[in-house]
C-alpha cells in the first residue's frame, strides 16, 4: 500500500515505510486533516470522533501493549507492530533467527478457520510467499498502483 | 474618521455576535470531539474543506487582480486595488483557519512548524498539509506587504492631522514617512517588485489547494487539470466577491465619484471571461472522464450529474454560467447591479463548485462497500456562516481603522473620498499650512490633480510648497 496514503500522510512524519515494508504509522498521532484517511483507496483509516470511555469492568480489556488513542487521532491497521518488534527483540536476546510463523498477528492468532497467514515476502521459503505466488491469489486495487502486499486466495472451484 | 456613528457600532455588535456564536460552536466542538460535525469515515472532508478551498480562492482577488493590473497598467484598476488588496488578506486570515478548525487536535497546530523540538521530528514534507502551510504563510506575507506598502503615505497623511495616541499609533506605521521624491521613487520599486513577486506564489498557492485533492488516488480528484482549473476558478470567485464589496462601500460610503459604471463595467468583462474559462475547465474535464469511462470515475461522475448531487451541480452550472453569460455578456445588463447579481450567483456557484469536488469523490472511491454519506451538522452550519459574518466585520473595521481606505491613487498615490471632502477644492482647505511638508496622496487623474492643485492655490497656499507626484504626465 505505498501509494496514496502514505504519501498523503499528515505531518510528524507518522505514516511510513518502514523497512520491514509496513505501512506503518505511529500510534499516537496527532492531527486529522485527514489527508491520510481521504487519499486512502481502501477506506480502511479510521478517525477517533471522540474521546473513548470505557465504563469498569471493560477497561481491562485494554491490550497494554498499545496505547489507548484519544480523540482526533487516526489510526489504522499495523499488523500488530507491537507484537513484531516484541518478537524481534526477542529473537535478538536468545541470538537466533527468526522462523517463519513466529510472528502472529492478532488477527492471525485468533482465527478460529486459520485463514490469514503472515510472514516474511522476501524469503522465498516461506508459507506467506508460497501462498502468494499462488494462481488462486489476487490482490486488492493493484490497478491504482498501491503496490498491495496483501493477497487473497480465492476458492478453490470444484467443477 | 474619528466620529462614529451608532450605525457602525450596530452593524460592529452584529456581525461580532455571530463571530462570537462561530468561535463558541468551534470551542464546543473541540469540547465535545469531532463526531459534532457530520463528518464521517469515509467522508472525511466537507463543509470546512470546501471554506478552506472557497476562501483561499477569494482571496485570489486582490493581489493577483490588483498586481495584474498594475503590471498591464490598466488605468481604471487605481478605485479597485485596495478594495481588492484588503479581501486577499482577510480572506487568506479566515481560509488559514480552516485546516487549523479541521485538525482532530487543533491545540497541536504548531506541530506543522519546523522547529527543532525535543520530539527530534520534523513534518513531513510529502503532506499536502504541511505544503498548505508553507504556500499560504508565504501568501499572506507577501500579501499583507502588499497591502501595507502602499498604505505607508496615508498613515503619513493621518499622522500629521491627528494628536494624541492615534498620532503615535499612525506615526509609528508611517515609517517616518516625508514624502520626499527619493522616498516615492522607492516605494515604487518596491510595488513594481512586490507586483512582479506576488503573481507566481497567488498561482502557486491554489495549485498546492489542489494538490491537497489531485495527489490523491480518488476518483475524479488525481487529475492533471485540477492546479490551473483551481487557480481559474479561485481568480473567478476573486474578481465576484470584490465586485460585490465595491458595490457595497459605493452606496455605503457615497463613492459614486470615484467607482463609476465604467470600473464595474471592466470588472463585469472580467468575470464573463472567467466564466467562460470556467465552464470550458468543466466541460473539458467532464466529457475526458466521460469519454474514459473508467468505472470507479463514473460512479463519482454520474452522482454529481444525475444522482444525489446533481440538483447541487446543476444550480452550480447555472449559478457559475448561465447566469453571469446572460447578464454580462450583454451590455445593456452590464451595469452595476447586473454586475452585482452575476457575481452573487458566481459566489453561490463557486462555493457549489468546491464542496462538489471535495463529498462526491469521498463518498464513492474504489470500493463500493465502503462508500458513504455526508449530510452537514448544525456545527458546520454555524461555523461556515460566521466566516462570512468575519469577512464583513474585518472589512468594516479596516474601512473604520485606515484612512483614505479607497484610495484612486495610483501606486501609493492616493486621495481622501470621504464624501466631506472628496472635491479637490474641500480637501484643499483641509490640509494644514503649518505641518505640511508635502501634500500627500494627490489625485493620479490628471484632471484630478489639477483640481486639487488649483484648489490649493485657492486655499492661499504658495506654489512653491505644493509638490505632486504622478506616474501619468501632468499636464500644464
Amino acid at each position: 500500500m505505498r501509494r496514496g496514503a502514505v504519501r498523503a500522510g499528515v505531518s510528524d512524519l507518522r505514516s511510513h515505510h518502514t523497512a520491514e515494508g509496513l505501512n506503518a504509522q505511529s500510534l499516537q498521532p496527532l492531527h486529522r486533516h485527514a489527508c491520510c484517511a481521504n487519499a486512502c483507496p481502501y477506506s480502511v483509516r479510521y478517525f477517533d470522533f471522540f474521546n473513548p470511555e470505557w465504563p469498569k469492568p471493560l477497561h481491562l480489556q485494554l491490550n497494554p501493549d498499545v496505547s489507548v488513542r484519544e480523540v482526533g487521532v487516526m489510526e489504522k491497521c499495523t499488523f500488530c507492530v507491537q507484537r513484531i518488534n516484541a518478537t524481534v527483540g526477542e529473537a535478538k536476546a536468545e541470538k537466533r533467527e527468526l522462523k517463519d510463523g513466529d510472528i502472529k498477528p492478532a488477527c492471525v492468532q485468533s482465527c478460529s478457520a486459520r485463514a490469514l497467514v503472515f510472514g516474511d515476502l522476501n524469503d522465498p521459503e516461506s508459507d506467506v510467499s508460497r501462498l502468494s505466488k499462488s494462481p488462486r491469489g489476487s490482490k486488492l486495487l493493484e490497478d491504482v498502483g498501491t503496490l498491495p502486499k496483501i493477497t487473497y486466495l480465492s476458492r478453490q472451484s470444484q467443477t | 474618521m474619528q466620529q462614529t456613528s451608532w450605525r457602525f457600532w450596530s452593524l460592529v455588535l452584529f456581525l461580532g455576535a455571530i463571530v462570537a456564536a462561530g468561535v463558541g460552536t468551534w470551542f464546543y466542538q473541540m469540547y465535545m470531539g469531532f463526531g459534532m460535525t457530520g463528518i464521517n469515515n469515509p467522508v472525511y472532508w466537507a463543509f470546512y474543506i470546501t471554506n478552506f478551498v472557497f476562501w483561499i480562492g477569494i482571496s485570489h482577488a486582490g493581489t493577483l487582480i490588483s498586481a495584474i493590473l498594475r503590471l498591464v497598467n490598466a488605468g481604471w484598476r487605481r478605485p479597485v486595488t485596495r478594495c481588492a488588496e484588503v479581501i486577499t488578506v482577510f480572506a487568506l486570515m479566515i481560509g488559514a483557519m480552516f485546516p487549523i478548525i479541521h485538525l482532530g487536535r487543533p491545540w497541536l497546530f504548531f506541530w506543522l512548524i519546523p522547529y527543532p523540538s525535543s520530539r527530534l521530528i520534523w513534518p513531513n514534507f510529502r503532506s499536502p498539509l504541511v505544503w498548505d502551510f508553507f504556500a499560504i504563510t508565504t501568501y499572506l506575507t507577501g500579501s499583507v506587504l502588499f497591502l501595507l506598502l502602499p498604505m505607508i503615505p496615508d498613515f503619513a497623511l493621518v499622522r500629521d492631522r491627528t494628536t494624541g495616541w492615534r498620532h503615535w499609533v499612525y506615526g509609528k506605521l508611517a515609517l517616518g514617512w516625508q514624502g520626499t521624491t527619493k522616498q516615492w521613487h522607492r516605494l515604487e520599486s518596491a510595488m513594481q517588485i512586490m507586483a512582479i513577486a506576488i503573481l507566481p506564489v497567488a498561482v502557486s498557492v491554489h495549485t498546492i489547494v489542489s494538490f491537497d485533492f489531485s495527489m490523491a488516488p480518488v476518483p475524479m480528484w488525481h487529475s492533471t487539470m485540477f492546479g490551473p482549473y483551481f487557480v481559474a476558478g479561485a481568480i473567478f470567485s476573486g474578481i465576484a466577491g470584490l465586485i460585490i464589496a465595491m458595490a457595497t462601500l459605493r452606496k455605503l460610503l457615497h463613492l459614486e465619484d470615484y467607482l463609476h459604471p465604467l470600473h464595474f463595467q471592466n470588472l463585469g468583462k472580467l468575470l464573463l471571461m472567467m466564466s467562460l474559462l470556467w465552464g470550458y475547465f468543466v466541460f473539458a474535464e467532464r466529457l475526458t472522464v466521460w469519454c474514459g469511462n473508467e468505472p470507479s470515475e463514473m460512479e463519482v461522475f454520474w452522482v454529481t450529474q444525475r444522482g444525489s448531487f446533481a440538483p447541487l451541480c446543476w444550480t452550480m452550472v447555472v449559478c457559475n454560467f448561465v447566469i453571469p453569460f446572460a447578464i454580462l455578456s450583454l451590455k445593456k445588463l452590464r451595469t452595476i447591479s447586473g454586475c452585482v447579481v452575476a457575481s452573487c450567483g458566481v459566489l453561490v456557484g463557486m462555493w457549489l463548485e468546491r464542496f462538489l469536488i471535495v463529498v462526491p469523490s469521498l463518498s464513492h472511491k474504489y470500493l463500493p462497500y465502503a462508500w458513504g454519506h455526508y449530510r452537514p451538522r448544525p456545527v458546520e452550519i454555524m461555523i461556515t456562516v460566521s466566516t462570512f459574518a468575519a469577512m464583513m466585520l474585518l472589512y468594516t473595521l479596516f474601512a473604520k481603522l485606515v484612512p483614505d481606505h479607497l484610495g484612486v491613487g495610483a501606486q501609493g498615490r492616493r486621495a481622501s473620498v470621504s464624501p466631506e471632502h472628496r472635491r479637490g477644492q474641500a480637501r484643499a482647505r483641509l490640509v494644514d499650512h503649518q505641518s505640511m511638508k508635502a501634500v500627500y496622496g494627490l489625485y493620479a487623474e490628471p484632471h484630478d490633480v489639477q483640481r486639487v492643485f488649483h484648489g490649493l492655490l485657492a486655499a492661499g497656499l504658495p506654489e512653491g510648497r505644493i509638490t505632486i507626484i504622478s506616474s501619468d504626465p501632468i499636464e500644464e
